[in-house]
């Protein structure tokens, strides 16, 4: 696969021009990546592109697959941020979610990242399953805030349709998420990180100040990136594609110098609800001279009158120009969004 | 024109006119075996589907009788009340009618207004029992019924049934014998009196008249003379199971007549047709059908508007009973303000609209035509709650009555007094048929059976009544305006004028159904009932918990974006009402009340 990767990259090569200043190993397990590869693929990203030498690279990573030889490698290899989808601390949850790993696993592997030197280092928590209480809720933020990270990204537990989890709550073998439980434990939350002095600079993600995930950050800006491998999706300000989701039609494909993909291009009204949809969801809001300025004033006066019933609920304040979802209003992102859009 | 009789038959709903009528085509052959269906006569979808007659339907038979040929015009009618109306129009064609009455459930109270509308015509009536192959069939109390209502003698009425084919010869040899052939001059000036309408999509509107002096040929240069326009028959002809051409209709006959017209106002029912080259005097035409209720249409799409308007007008011309006038409201936008013959019309209307029409459209809350007597001594006609005078301005209020007749067991009385006393009615009169007929009269007003009367009268009484109601005019009565708010914006498609004592009661019940129709939305909803500025009732919508999705990244930006424009595309078929979202069932939720 890494080869085919590879070998897709120099395909694409033209695909970004200018300064790389991410790269992001994610989707599917890419700690289960030999070294080797890993390297390679690092190696030839910096071979073909204009890569920073600043440049932030994360690797996503299982509690289960971490060991100490591992970290070393990635560190080698160039990785300088580690995301790692702990979920929680709380064996009972873990158990709900079908995860691989335990809960000693999930606080022993923070602490070999840090041995390791990765000082740079987010992880995931899950809110809102049923066996979850605010006690434990509260537990968990706790303890990943003394475990010494940087960065925070929490998601309310959703249960997609025809998954196990979906059909046990079907059956009645496990109880359902409680949209009441989510919300609160999303309110929790954010006080708490508040309260901890952190930046909630995106709904699911909060920051030290100065640790943002610059990859993720530069999604919201509706920056250019070239997305690798099957299911990928590539995106340079106008149109998005994505590559084939089967592994074994991708690798054919590229055999044959083909990369598979399928483009959709984005009308200027799809651009701008993609950026009313993702600058709600960040703490710098929307920005009306933005809108003005790469749309139209007309759009950018609709999108303000149709807020005017927000900010009188106390959804959304506008501040500085520009129209930012309160604590309150983040808990109806999408509603608010979808009400925005043009 | 000794040859000819016109007929019609009348009874009340469901006694079994057009089975009835399916027999006589069959046994005068005007309909062969590969056509016949039951009920063949109630060519709409709707009435086959509801199994009730809408429209009055005319069809010409031929029949040897004694070596003669005889032409048999007869027309089906409806029995529901709301369509009274469709029998009039139907009488004013014919000199006889078969009144039925069905044998299990005796005389009931739209064979007597029916009755009644075609003596007020000089009809020579042939009473009908009809359905007597049914085992709960009671031939000697109907008999009894019938002799005391109309005075013939016992071997003057005739026995039938529809379904089993029994009678039918001898209704036909009564139609020849007893009924007058018409008369009239076929060499006098033309004079029809157009009785029905319809409207073809290919051929404009075709006119159904009756001839009463005079013969139209094809060809002639015709005047409509109430709307004063001229045509040319470009074809005439006579109804069969099709329109069947001919070269010319003579007087005693009826027909129909084709001139191209394509615009529905064009024809009026009740109008007299007759020769530009030798013209004859007007015939007096139909009382205008009064509407019993008021209620707005309006298209679920503003932007239909001008479509709606064209259907509108060609419904009408299919249904002269129709009414409407633009109307206008902030919550659903253009629309019209129509006029109907009482809520089964309402009903039908509407699904016609949506069937025949394609036309999906949202109808607001029926109300009776008040009188608004303004301090100064105007009078005003209140169709629409928005026509309703600020009450610092108003003097008093009129509303209908009816004369409601209910015939029923008389067990059901005790529960018939409490339903009408209940709906602010007073019983004028008690009688008995018979011994196990009884006779209720009350004086009530209109508004009230607009809501829920029928289904409770039903229910109340097992099915063991029939109702019947004529216009007695007006009263005065202590009507208020109630509006609905939505977080404090007026809803003026939800207003209702309604009597001060049932304004708290069916505001809680708007509110609550309110409560159940609109979704939750990013913030509380107040759903208030208030009359002036007074709340009498009141629900709340809470926000909504939680609307956000977890991970915005790469590929999930653009399923969400889709999603969401899929949601946004729904709420372009909600109405805004101030910051709230109205979904379109909402402003149905007044006919959906219990
Ligand atoms: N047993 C029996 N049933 C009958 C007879 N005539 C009609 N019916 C049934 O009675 C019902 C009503 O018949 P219709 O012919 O539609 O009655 P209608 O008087 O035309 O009804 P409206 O036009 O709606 O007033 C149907 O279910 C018929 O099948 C009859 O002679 N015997
Ligand atoms: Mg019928």
């Amino acid at each position: 696969m890494s080869e085919a990767i590879v070998h897709e990259a120099e395909l694409r090569k033209d695909y970004i021009s200018g300064k790389v200043e991410t790269i992001y190993f994610g989707g599917g397990t890419p700690s289960l990546l030999p070294l080797e590869d890993l390297s390679k693929l690092i190696a030839t990203f910096k071979k073909l592109f204009d890569v920073d030498p600043d440049a932030e690279i994360t690797l996503e990573s299982n509690p289960d697959d971490i060991t100490a030889e591992k970290l070393a490698g990635w560190k080698e290899a160039g990785v300088n941020r580690l995301s790692i989808g702990i979920q929680s601390f709380f064996e009972e949850d873990l158990k709900w979610m079908n995860r691989a790993h335990n809960a000693t696993q999930a606080e022993a592997c923070i602490h070999l990242a840090h041995q390791a030197g990765f000082d740079n280092l987010t992880i995931d928590l899950i809110y809102g399953t049923p066996t979850l209480t605010d006690e434990q809720w509260k537990h968990n933020v706790d303890k990943a805030l003394s475990l010494g990270i940087t960065h925070l990204s929490c998601y309310a537990l959703t249960v997609e349709a025809k998954t196990a989890l979906a059909d046990m709550i079907k059956k009645h073998r496990i109880e359902d998420v409680s949209a009441d439980k989510q919300g609160h434990q999303f309110e929790l939350l954010m006080q708490w990180m508040q309260e901890a002095g952190w930046e909630h600079y995106e709904i699911s993600n909060f920051a030290k100040p100065g640790h943002r995930s610059r990859h993720n950050s530069s999604y919201w800006k509706g920056a250019s990136y070239l997305g690798l491998g099957p299911s990928a999706h590539s995106f340079n300000g106008t149109s998005r594609q994505w590559n084939v989701a089967n592994n074994a039609l991708y690798l054919k494909s590229i055999e044959q110098n083909i990369v598979p993909f399928e483009i959709e291009q984005l009308t200027p009204e799809q651009q701008l609800n993609e950026y009313i949809m993702t600058s709600l969801r960040t703490m710098e809001g929307l920005s009306v001279p933005y809108v003005q300025l790469h749309w139209s004033d007309k759009q950018a006066e609709e999108i303000v009158r149709d807020a005017e019933k927000f900010l009188q609920h106390n959804l959304m304040e506008h501040k500085n120009d520009r129209l930012i979802l309160t604590q309150k209003g983040k808990l109806m992102a999408d509603g608010i969004a979808a009400d925005l859009f043009r | 024109m000794d040859k000819i009789r016109n007929f019609c038959i009348i009874a009340h709903i469901d006694h079994g006119k057009s089975t009835l009528a399916d027999r006589l085509l069959e046994f005068t052959k005007t309909i062969g075996e590969r056509d016949m269906m039951n009920q063949v006569l109630d060519d709409m979808d709707l009435e086959r589907e509801k199994g009730i007659t809408i429209k009055s339907h005319a069809i010409q038979m031929s029949y040897e009788y004694k070596n003669s040929k005889y032409t048999l015009n007869l027309i089906d009618t409806p029995g529901h009340v709301d369509f009274s109306y469709e029998v009039s129009r139907a009488l004013a064609a014919c000199e006889g009618a078969l009144l039925l009455v069905d044998a299990t459930q005796g005389i009931q109270a739209q064979t007597i207004s029916n009755l009644y509308l075609a003596l007020e015509n000089d009809l020579e009536i042939i009473p009908v029992i009809n359905k007597i192959d049914m085992d709960g069939a009671m031939i000697p109390e109907v008999k009894d019924q019938i002799i005391d209502l109309i005075g013939c003698k016992e071997d003057e009425i005739l026995l039938a049934s529809g379904k089993s084919g029994i009678g039918i010869e001898e209704i036909l040899s009564a139609v020849i014998e007893r009924i007058p052939a018409p008369k009239g001059n076929e060499d006098a000036p033309l004079q029809a009196i157009i009785f029905d309408s319809v409207f073809n999509s290919f051929r404009g509107v075709i006119a159904y008249y009756r001839v009463y002096n005079g013969t139209i040929k094809q060809g002639d240069q015709v005047r409509f003379i109430a709307t004063d326009a001229e045509y040319d028959a470009d074809e005439i002809g006579v109804l069969k199971l099709g329109l069947d051409k001919r070269k010319e209709v003579k007087a005693g006959d009826v027909g129909y007549i084709i001139t191209g017209i394509k615009n529905a106002k064009d024809v009026k029912v009740g109008d007299t047709i007759t020769l530009v080259s030798n013209p004859g005097e007007p015939i007096q035409g139909f009382e205008e059908v009064k509407p019993m209720v008021f209620a707005g249409i309006f298209p679920v799409v503003t932007e239909d508007f001008e479509e709606l308007r064209d259907c509108m007008d060609k419904l009408q011309l299919n249904d002269a009973s129709l009414t409407y006038e633009l109307e206008t409201s902030q919550a659903l936008g253009f629309g019209f303000r129509c006029g109907f013959l009482g809520l089964l019309h309402m009903e039908i209307i509407q699904e016609r609209l949506e069937r025949e029409f394609n036309q999906t459209v949202i109808t607001t809350v029926p109300n009776v035509s008040f009188n608004a007597y303004t301090s100064r001594g105007e009078k005003i006609i209140v169709n629409n709650p928005a026509e309703m005078p600020d009450p610092t301005r108003l003097d008093r209020i009129e509303e209908p009555y009816i004369k409601a007749q209910i015939i029923t067991l008389p067990e059901y009385i005790g529960n018939i007094m409490t339903l009408c006393l209940g709906k602010r009615g007073i019983l004028i009169n008690q009688s008995y048929l018979t011994t196990t007929r009884v006779e209720l009269m009350f004086e009530m007003p209109l508004t009230e059976i607009v809501f829920d009367f029928y289904d409770k009268l039903k229910s109340q009484t097992r099915g063991y009544a029939s109702f019947d109601y004529s216009p007695i005019g007006y009263r005065e009565a202590d009507i208020v305006k109630m509006d609905i708010l939505l977080n404090g914006d007026k809803v003026d498609a939800l207003s209702a004028l309604i009597h001060r004592s049932r304004a708290q009661d069916f505001g809680r019940k708007l509110c609550e159904k309110l409560k159940e129709l609109l979704p939750r939305q990013q913030f509380q909803i107040a759903i208030q009932a208030a009359i002036g500025a007074k709340v009498i009732a009141r629900e709340n919508i809470s926000a909504m918990r939680k609307d956000v999705t977890a991970k915005c990244y790469g590929g999930d930006i653009s399923r969400k974006r889709k999603l969401l424009e899929k949601q946004k595309e729904g709420k372009k078929r909600m109405r805004q009402i101030g910051n709230v979202e109205v979904p379109q069932e909402a402003f149905l939720a007044v006919l959906k009340l219990d």
